[in-house]
C-alpha cells in the first residue's frame, strides 16, 4: 500500500501516472454517436439525452472564443471523451479497484476524509469511483452523490435545476460540457440543515489526450448551509488534455454556500470551466478559487444576485509559471436591490507565465442601493513575467456604491534586502513575500488546505517547470 | 571578541561616488556614533556593510573577524552576526512579526518550539513596552514612525547580533519611544556584548546612550573622530563650523 500523508508533498505526489486497467475507452473524437453512446452507457432517461444533443448542436454552432488566450491548440478530434476504469460507484474505499484506490491514497484523499470531511467523492477520468456521506448527515436528508447517480435517484431535482444557472447557450465550453458531461457532484441540503464539516470531491485525470467533463450541481434550500471543497490534479504528459467542467449553485433564501477549489493541474491541461451561482434573498455565496498549473486556465466564477440583500464574495488566486496562462477573475451581477458583492483577486506570474484578471461588476436598472468592491493585485516575480488587468463596470442604476482598486508590482529589491538582512536566503525571503501576498486567501482555508496550498506554491517557486 | 574592520572603503551607485576612503574599526561592546549632515554617506556606509547589491564597492575592504566579507551575500553576512536596523524598514503584507521573526530566529536555534520562541518574544516586547497585539500585526504595515523604529530594536534584541549598525533609530520618535529604544540598545550591548555603530542626526539619543567614539562624516569621508565631547561641540557650534562648509 502506498499510503502517504496528506501533507507529504513533492512534485511526484501529483504528476505520477497510474497504470490503470480501463474497462471502457471510447474512440477519439466528437460526434453525435459519441454523445449518444455516453448517454447510453449511463442508461440515461430520454430527457437527458435530448438535453445532450441540443447542447451538442450549440457547441457546433458557437465559434471558438477569441477574446481570451489562444485556444487553437485544442484539437477536439484528438481527445477521448469517455473512459472509465471502474464499473460502479462504491461507498467503501476497500471496494474501489486497487489501482484507482492507489491513486487517491497517494493524493491523501481517504486520510483527509477520515480527518476532517463530512463526505468525500473521488472521480477518475470520466467516472466516479467513490462517494460517501457521513451517515448522520444522510439521515438529515442531505444528498451528496455523483451527478450520474442523481439523474436516476433524484430526477425531479435534476429536471428542476439542471442547466438553469448555466444554460446550454451560455458559451461554447458550457455547451460542450452539457453534451458530454460525466460524473461531478450533486449536493442537496434541505431547509435549515447545516453541514458542519466540508464535503469534498476530488477530480483526477490520469490518461493522456483525454477530456474530463464533470458536472456539479449544488442546491441549498432556505436557511441551509454547506461548505464544499474540490481538488483537482492530473498526471503529466507532453500532449494536451481538456478539463471542461460546469458548476451550478442554487442558493435559496437565507442560505450560505462556500465553494472552495484547489486546482493543481499538470501543465498539459487546458482548463476551461464555467462556474456560476444564483443567490436568492439574503443568501450568501462565496467562491474561493485557487488556480495552480495547467497550460491555460480560463475561469471566472460568478454570482447572480437575484434576491434582495443577497451577498457574494469571490476570492481568487492564481500562479502562472513558465509557459502558463492563468486567465481568471470573477463576475457579480446585481439584479436585485440592496445586494452586495466583493471581488478580490491575487495573482503571481513567473518567467514566461502570464496572469490576466477579468472582473465584471454589473448592476441592472432598479437594483438600487447595491454595493460592490473589486480589487486585484498582481505580483510579478521577474522581468519576463507578464500580467494584465481587465476590470469592467457596467452600472445601469444611479443609486449604487461601486469601488475598484488594482495594484501591479514586482518583488521589491528593498523588501528582499530587508528580509535577507535578517538571515533569510533569497529563496526564503521570496517565499515569505509570496506567502504573505496570498494570505488573504489562505487564511480562509481549513488549516490542512492552507498548508498544502503554501507548499504547492513553494514548489512552483522552486521549479522551472511544473 | 568580534571585530568589524572597514578599510579605505570606496562605494558608488551608478558611477556616483558615495563613500571615499572610509576606515573604521568596531569591536564587541563598543558604541560608535556616526554623525553627519544629510547626504554625507551615513546610509551608504550601512548599506555597504550589510551588502546591499545596489551599492558597488570600488576599493577597500570590509572584514569581520579578519575575514573578508565583501563576497558574502546579505543573508550570509547576517548569519555571521551582522545586523542592520533600517532607517526606512520595508512593509510586508500578510506576514506577521511573529512569523517573520520565528523564521529569522531559526538561524540561531533551528528546533525552537513555537511556545519557547513566543516566550522569548513576550519578554523582549515587555522591555520595549510593546503591546502583545503588536507582534500579531503584519510586518511594518501601517506602523507609525515610532513603531517601526521599536520594531527594528526588537528584532536586534531577539537576533542578538555581534555587530549592529543602527541607521537613525531615533528619527521620527517621541521622547518615550526614544528612551525605550536607547534602553534596548544599552541592554543589547550589556547582555550580548554587541558592538554598535549608531548613525544619528541629533544629540537627543546621546543623553541615554553613551558612545565610546564619535565620528563625523562628510562627503563620504570620516573627517573627525573623538569622544562624546565632539558630539556636544556639534550641538553647540553646528556642523558648518566644524566641517567648514554649509550644512545642506
Amino acid at each position: 500500500m502506498n499510503e502517504t500523508s496528506f501533507l507529504d508533498i513533492n512534485q511526484k505526489k501529483y504528476s505520477f501516472k497510474e497504470d490503470l486497467e480501463y474497462l471502457e475507452v471510447f474512440p477519439k473524437g466528437l460526434n453525435k454517436e459519441i454523445v449518444e453512446a455516453i448517454s447510453k452507457i449511463k442508461n440515461e432517461p430520454e430527457w437527458m439525452l435530448k438535453i445532450r444533443l441540443k447542447a451538442y448542436g450549440e457547441f457546433l454552432k458557437k465559434p471558438m472564443p477569441t477574446w481570451g488566450p489562444d485556444l487553437s491548440n485544442i484539437d477536439f478530434n484528438d481527445i477521448t471523451y469517455y473512459l472509465s476504469a471502474n464499473k460502479k460507484v462504491e461507498n467503501d474505499w476497500e471496494k474501489v479497484p486497487e489501482k484507482i484506490k492507489n491513486t487517491f491514497e497517494k493524493l491523501g484523499i481517504p486520510e483527509a476524509e477520515r480527518k476532517f470531511l463530512a463526505g468525500a467523492g473521488a472521480m477518475m477520468e470520466s467516472t466516479t469511483a467513490y462517494h460517501k456521506l457521513r451517515e448522520d448527515l444522510e439521515k438529515k436528508g442531505i444528498i451528496f452523490c455523483d451527478t450520474d447517480t442523481a439523474i436516476h435517484k433524484h430526477p425531479e431535482l435534476i429536471k428542476k435545476y439542471f442547466g438553469t444557472v448555466v444554460p446550454i447557450v451560455d458559451n461554447k465550453f458550457a455547451a460542450l460540457n452539457t453534451a458530454v458531461w460525466s460524473g461531478g457532484s450533486f449536493v442537496y441540503v434541505p431547509k435549515n440543515v447545516k453541514v458542519d464539516l466540508p464535503l469534498q470531491a476530488y477530480f483526477r485525470i490520469n490518461a493522456e489526450k483525454t477530456g474530463q467533463f464533470e458536472r456539479t450541481l449544488i442546491i441549498v434550500e432556505e436557511g441551509a448551509e454547506v461548505n464544499y471543497i474540490e481538488g483537482c490534479s492530473a498526471a503529466s504528459y507532453s500532449s494536451n488534455s481538456l478539463h471542461t467542467a460546469v458548476v451550478e449553485v442554487v442558493a435559496l433564501k437565507d442560505s450560505r454556500v462556500r465553494y472552495t477549489t484547489l486546482q493543481n493541474w499538470s501543465d498539459n491541461i487546458y482548463n476551461l470551466v464555467t462556474k456560476r451561482a444564483h443567490a436568492y434573498e439574503n443568501a450568501y455565496v462565496e467562491w474561493l478559487d485557487a488556480n495552480i498549473g495547467s497550460a491555460i486556465t480560463q475561469k471566472y466564477p460568478s454570482v447572480y444576485l437575484k434576491g434582495e440583500y443577497a451577498k457574494a464574495n469571490i476570492l481568487s488566486v492564481a500562479f502562472a509559471n513558465n509557459n502558463q496562462i492563468q486567465d481568471t477573475g470573477a463576475k457579480a451581477i446585481h439584479f436585485a436591490p440592496n445586494t452586495t458583492s466583493t471581488i478580490i483577486s491575487k495573482s503571481i506570474s513567473k518567467g514566461s507565465g502570464k496572469t490576466v484578471f477579468r472582473g465584471l461588476v454589473q448592476v441592472q436598472k432598479g437594483a438600487k442601493n447595491c454595493k460592490s468592491f473589486m480589487k486585484c493585485d498582481a505580483l510579478m516575480l521577474d522581468k519576463e513575467a507578464k500580467s494584465d488587468t481587465i476590470p469592467s463596470l457596467k452600472i445601469n442604476e444611479e443609486d449604487v456604491q461601486v469601488g475598484h482598486e488594482a495594484t501591479v508590482g514586482k518583488v521589491g529589491e528593498d523588501q528582499l534586502f530587508y528580509l535577507m538582512s535578517r538571515g533569510l536566503t533569497e529563496q526564503e525571503a521570496t517565499n515569505l513575500i509570496v506567502n504573505g501576498f496570498f494570505k488573504q486567501f489562505t487564511k480562509e482555508l481549513p488549516l490542512e488546505y492552507a498548508l498544502e496550498f503554501n507548499k504547492l506554491i513553494e514548489l512552483e517557486m522552486k521549479n522551472e517547470i511544473n | 571578541m568580534n571585530q568589524l574592520e572597514i578599510n579605505n572603503l570606496n562605494v558608488e551607485i551608478k558611477e556616483k561616488k558615495l563613500l571615499d576612503g572610509i576606515s573604521l574599526k568596531i569591536n564587541s561592546g563598543e558604541i560608535h556614533v556616526l554623525m553627519g549632515p544629510n547626504g554625507s554617506g551615513k546610509t551608504s556606509l550601512s548599506n555597504a556593510i550589510m551588502g546591499n547589491p545596489k551599492y558597488k564597492i570600488t576599493k577597500g575592504t570590509i572584514k569581520f573577524n579578519n575575514k573578508d566579507i565583501l563576497n558574502l551575500k546579505v543573508d550570509e553576512r547576517a548569519r555571521l552576526g551582522i545586523f542592520l536596523g533600517f532607517q526606512y524598514p520595508s512593509e510586508l503584507s500578510g506576514v506577521t512579526i511573529t512569523q517573520f521573526l520565528k523564521q529569522a530566529y531559526s538561524n540561531l536555534d533551528k528546533n525552537i518550539s513555537f511556545l519557547d520562541f513566543n516566550n522569548i518574544l513576550k519578554e523582549k516586547i515587555k522591555e520595549l513596552n510593546i503591546d502583545y497585539s503588536f507582534i500579531k500585526r503584519n510586518l511594518n504595515e501601517g506602523f507609525s514612525g515610532g513603531e517601526k523604529k521599536k520594531n527594528e530594536i526588537l528584532q536586534m534584541n531577539i537576533l542578538k547580533p555581534k555587530i549592529a549598525i543602527l541607521d537613525e533609530p531615533d528619527s521620527g520618535t517621541d521622547v518615550d519611544a526614544l528612551k525605550l529604544i536607547a534602553n534596548g540598545i544599552n541592554k543589547t550591548v550589556n547582555e550580548n556584548n554587541t558592538g554598535i555603530l549608531l548613525i544619528t542626526h541629533y544629540n537627543r539619543i546621546l543623553e541615554y546612550v553613551k558612545p565610546d567614539f564619535v565620528h563625523i562624516i562628510h562627503n563620504g569621508k570620516i573627517i573627525l573622530s573623538g569622544d562624546l565631547s565632539l558630539a556636544h561641540q556639534i550641538e553647540e557650534e553646528g556642523y558648518e563650523k566644524i566641517i567648514g562648509v554649509k550644512n545642506e
